[in-house]
């Protein structure tokens, strides 16, 4: 009795989660997945899912843009992550907000400061000019567009990197040191696979928000890109194309989802999160 | 007998104990009972931690369920607490089955393993959280935590960080913050684990003063035999989940019923025998003279003898004689090993032996005692095997496990 | 290697933080283009002041972060506890696999499936503008919801499980136990999930972006339509003082934390320092 007492209680506590999570998680997904199989006059239709392949360059590009910047971010990120590991106890203190500070800022901000850097009257392009070299074009080229990704994300790959590399416990590294390992190879045997779980969550926090962003495409591209953010975000605005849309985003969340179930073999806790 | 070593000095203080304990309890059987366990299973995930556990406890005892790791001793603490039902049988208190009662409603208040200290409240809330839920008025809250500050020495101690606190301040708090409700019953799950040596025997004094001074039943658990045997009026030793002795202190140790409870408590040489008549008993190759009557002539027995109670003595003169193995200095004696005829023999003695050295073994009538083959019989021999270090190990990880 | 490691993160941050001083540096900027610094000015804060539009979209954020915070808050903690408390296996893992959907998903399908969701209910009860205060509230209380309750269960977890049998033992009630005890013990847990989901939720562009309606816009959305078309110099202002207040808050809250940290465990601090070495 005392048991089931505790249990009603818990059950109370619950429900409104319950609910909540019922109404705006799971039904959200169903009506995206009512949409993408409809049709306009509500009948059931794969129309939409068949539709998908004129976007298949959309997707391709996307992909393609969203590992490059991945890759870019890992190669850039690791080392970062490491040498701030190295520094001093104060040191990385303020290394730390200064690496939080950009995260904190708004991604919008951060895309339109970059803009403002790259625009074609921008500081970059007015310094080759006067330095007699000649007039480059950033806005619009695929070049843009990455670096936009890499910039914004690069201190989501960071963070969780550094934090997996600071909970390695010192005496890993001396029992490496101690058993013959030189500081190269204590890096690649005993360093690299402790901080796996970092790295795929690095690599997750910068993978999924490159292949669905638009607002990075809109700005630096020059509103001449179409990468699937793009595509979502302009037939849900336009207000016309729900059931296209609504595909577009059923493929592409379930191509994360595949993803990031792949990626999570690979670390052992996914329950953790750094942020 | 020679029992005046080590721990068992306690033994040796006076104490108004009957010399068995069914006697006492014929003695004060118009007492009522008041905790009782009826046939009590319960098992977790299909494994059967306590099978049909039958016990009870008289007002104002101090009753130690003892036992190693596993032997569902804290789960019958639990029990009691409300903390967990029994799958089978029954609880009373006072008379009254409490089965379904919650802990809440439960006049019985327990000291935790660790503490169970309320982190974000200062001694002084923790202490007087129990009265503060009871709704009592704050100035008897204030009159009664100071008088308990007073009954576990840490007056000056109420605006203090729990967690900054020692372990055994930390110790004390938990004692005060379940005597203030003036429980029928003190639940104490192992409350000395956690501190040193040291500590530890001064909170053994402590505690008894405390429990004969506030009057209240204490049922405490430990693993450790000699807190058991030191604090208790009364002794319940546990294994597998079955009650194997129920009796004082003494009786235990004097009498102990089988080979587990002989093992368990004190050191003890355990040998095959058999009887060859009333107050005729036949091992090692010897037939010795002992107290021990009531068993079928032949019978098969198990064989007692504390290492204390067998005296060195000149080869001509022993009833057995044996080789010295191993000599270990303990302070006020040595312990020594003695293979007779292949069985190692523990033996305490004060004077010096040498390794290699021959031997002869004296053992008076009273230092023999007689149990009845049980399932324990050969799980329990000689001392070949026997080491210091193992004993300590063992030790440790049965704390670690509970 | 020392030299070459100091100097590869001063060059990483010199990148990352260069076009966030441009912003800061040409929001004083005079002459209105991007190719000349000309002269310090205020002009532009006052002019970002002078519509009205950016301070009514700065209180509707801190209203609606407000709220969604503490909703999800009060939300996650019940929801933390009977997870944390349920004894079936079934059941926690549902419970953490639904958490985890909105943090999996990227925003953009998630604030592509509310939207639905809310369109779609609208056709169904014949609704018009549905769209709005409310529709955002529960967007971002939904996003939120995650965050809070992966930042109490741990403290559920920690938790000595014998304090609750403790209370229970000094006859406090579930519900006593619950506000009693377990309401303290999670405070940090739920302190830093409050926290963050009230930042996530002045931070969010990209939900809110599909659930919105252009009566109630929020300091990103203002951004966003400022920005759509040409350069305004006015949003530089109103950036540079975004980030200076996030840098303040991000300073005193690191103070704050620093402080806490020092005061109670100056023997844990002195282990971990003498391990480092």
């Amino acid at each position: 009795m005392m048991k089931n007492k505790r249990s009603a209680f818990e059950r109370v506590a619950s429900s409104p989660y319950i609910v909540w999570s019922a109404i705006f998680i799971i039904a959200p997904l169903l009506f995206v997945a009512y949409f993408a199989f409809t049709d306009r006059d509500g009948n059931f239709t794969f129309e939409n899912i068949l539709s998908l392949s004129s976007y298949s360059e959309t997707f391709i590009m996307s992909l393609g843009f969203s590992l490059i910047a991945t890759t870019v971010c890992l190669l850039i990120g690791y080392p970062l992550a490491y040498c701030m590991s190295r520094t001093s106890e104060r040191t990385r203190s303020i290394l730390m907000v200064l690496l939080m500070l950009p995260m904190w800022i708004s991604l919008l901000i951060r895309t339109y400061s970059l803009m403002a850097l790259l625009d074609n009257g921008g500081l970059v392009s007015s310094f080759l000019v006067s330095i007699g070299l000649p007039k480059l074009t950033f806005i619009g080229t695929d070049a843009a567009v990455i670096l936009g990704m890499i910039y914004d994300f690069l201190p989501y790959m960071v963070l969780p990197i550094y934090t997996s590399l600071i909970k390695i416990d010192r005496r890993y590294l001396e029992a490496s040191a101690d058993l013959g390992c030189n500081s190269m190879q204590t890096l690649l045997k005993v360093i690299l696979p402790l901080t796996t779980p970092g790295v795929v969550s690095g690599v997750t926090m910068v993978f999924v928000p490159s292949i669905s962003t638009f607002y990075i495409s809109q700005k630096l591209g020059g509103g001449s890109f179409d990468l699937i953010g793009d595509t979502i975000e302009r037939q849900f605005q336009n207000q016309v194309t729900y059931h296209t849309g609504a595909a577009v985003s059923l493929v592409m969340m379930i191509l994360i989802l595949i993803s990031l179930a792949i990626m999570n073999k690979f670390s052992d806790n996914e329950e953790e999160i750094i942020v | 007998m020679d029992s005046g070593r080590g721990f068992f000095m306690f033994l040796d203080e006076p104490k108004p104990l009957p010399h068995n304990y069914f006697v006492k309890e014929f003695l004060c059987g118009m007492k009522t009972k008041l905790v009782e366990l009826k046939n009590i299973s319960k098992s977790f995930d299909g494994e059967t931690v306590l099978s049909d556990v039958s016990l009870y406890i008289h007002d104002k005892e101090f009753i130690t369920l003892l036992g190693p790791s596993g032997c569902g001793k804290t789960t019958t603490l639990r029990i009691i607490g409300g903390f967990e039902t029994p799958d089978v049988g029954d609880v009373y208190f006072d008379g009254v089955r409490i089965n379904d009662v919650p802990p809440h409603k439960r006049h019985v208040n327990t000291v935790f393993q660790k503490y169970a200290l309320f982190p974000h409240l200062n001694v002084y809330d923790n202490i007087a959280f129990g009265l503060r839920i009871a709704k009592v008025k704050e100035p008897e809250i204030r009159e009664r935590v100071s008088e308990m500050l007073a009954l576990v020495n840490l007056r000056g101690f109420e605006k203090r960080n729990v967690s900054l606190l020692s372990g055994g301040q930390q110790q004390r708090v938990a004692i005060a913050r379940a005597l203030i409700n003036k429980p029928k019953v003190l639940l104490l799950d192992e409350p000395l684990g956690a501190l040193d040596l040291k500590l530890r025997k001064d909170m053994q004094v402590e505690l008894k003063n405390i429990q004969k001074k506030t009057g209240i039943t204490f049922i405490y658990v430990t693993h450790d035999q000699e807190e058991a045997l030191s604090m208790s009026d009364v002794v319940v030793v546990m294994a597998d989940g079955k009650i194997q002795q129920i009796g004082s202190p003494t009786d235990i140790y004097n009498e102990p019923v089988n080979a587990f409870v002989a093992d368990f408590i004190g050191e003890s040489n355990i040998l095959d025998g058999v009887m060859l008549k009333d107050y005729s008993v036949k091992f090692a190759g010897h037939t010795f003279e002992c107290l021990d009557c009531g068993f079928a002539q032949g019978e098969q027995v198990d064989v007692v003898v504390r290492p204390e109670d067998v005296d060195v003595v000149p080869v001509d003169k022993g009833m057995l004689v044996g080789t010295v193995t191993n000599v270990t200095f303990k302070g006020d004696y040595y312990e020594i090993i003695v293979d007779v005829k292949g069985f190692k023999w523990m033996l305490e003695t004060s004077d010096f032996v040498g390794v290699d050295s021959v031997i002869g073994l004296y053992i008076e009538p009273d230092a023999i005692h007689i149990m009845k083959k049980s399932e324990y019989s050969d799980m329990f021999g000689d001392y070949s095997t026997f080491s210091d270090e193992m004993d300590h190990l063992s030790d440790i990880i049965s704390e670690e496990e509970e | 290697m020392k030299f070459l490691s100091r100097f590869y993160i001063f060059i990483v941050f010199a990148i990352l933080y260069a076009p966030i001083l441009v912003v800061v540096l040409f929001s004083f900027n005079a002459s209105g283009n991007l190719s000349s610094f000309s002269g310090f000015t205020f002009y532009w804060y006052k002019d970002l002041f002078r519509s009205g539009e950016a301070i009514e979209a700065l209180k509707n954020s801190l209203v609606l972060a407000l709220c969604s915070s503490a909703l999800a808050t009060v939300l996650g903690t019940l929801a933390s506890f009977s997870i944390a408390h349920s004894k079936s296996k079934t059941y926690q893992t549902i419970m953490k696999s639904v958490t985890n959907i909105p943090m999996m998903n990227p925003d953009i399908v998630t604030g592509v499936s509310m939207m639905l969701l809310f369109v779609g209910v609208a056709l169904i009860f014949k609704l018009n503008n549905v769209l709005g205060f409310w529709t955002m509230l529960i967007a971002h209380t939904t996003f939120n919801l995650p965050y809070v309750i992966l930042s109490i269960l741990p403290k559920f977890k920690q938790m000595d499980k014998h304090l609750i049998e403790a209370a229970l033992d000094l006859g406090c009630t579930p519900t006593q136990t619950f506000f009693k005890i377990e309401v303290p013990a999670i405070m940090p847990g739920i302190i830093s999930g409050l926290m963050m989901s009230f930042t996530l939720s002045l931070d969010d562009f990209v939900i809110s972006h599909f659930v919105s309606s252009p009566d109630f816009k929020t300091l990103p959305l203002y951004i966003y339509n400022q920005t759509a078309h040409e350069v305004k110099f006015s949003m530089y202002a109103l950036c540079t003082l975004m980030i200076f207040t996030i840098l303040i808050l991000l300073i005193a809250v690191n103070l704050a934390g620093a402080k806490r940290d020092k005061k109670p465990t100056a023997k844990q601090r002195r282990v971990k320092g003498g391990a480092a070495k």
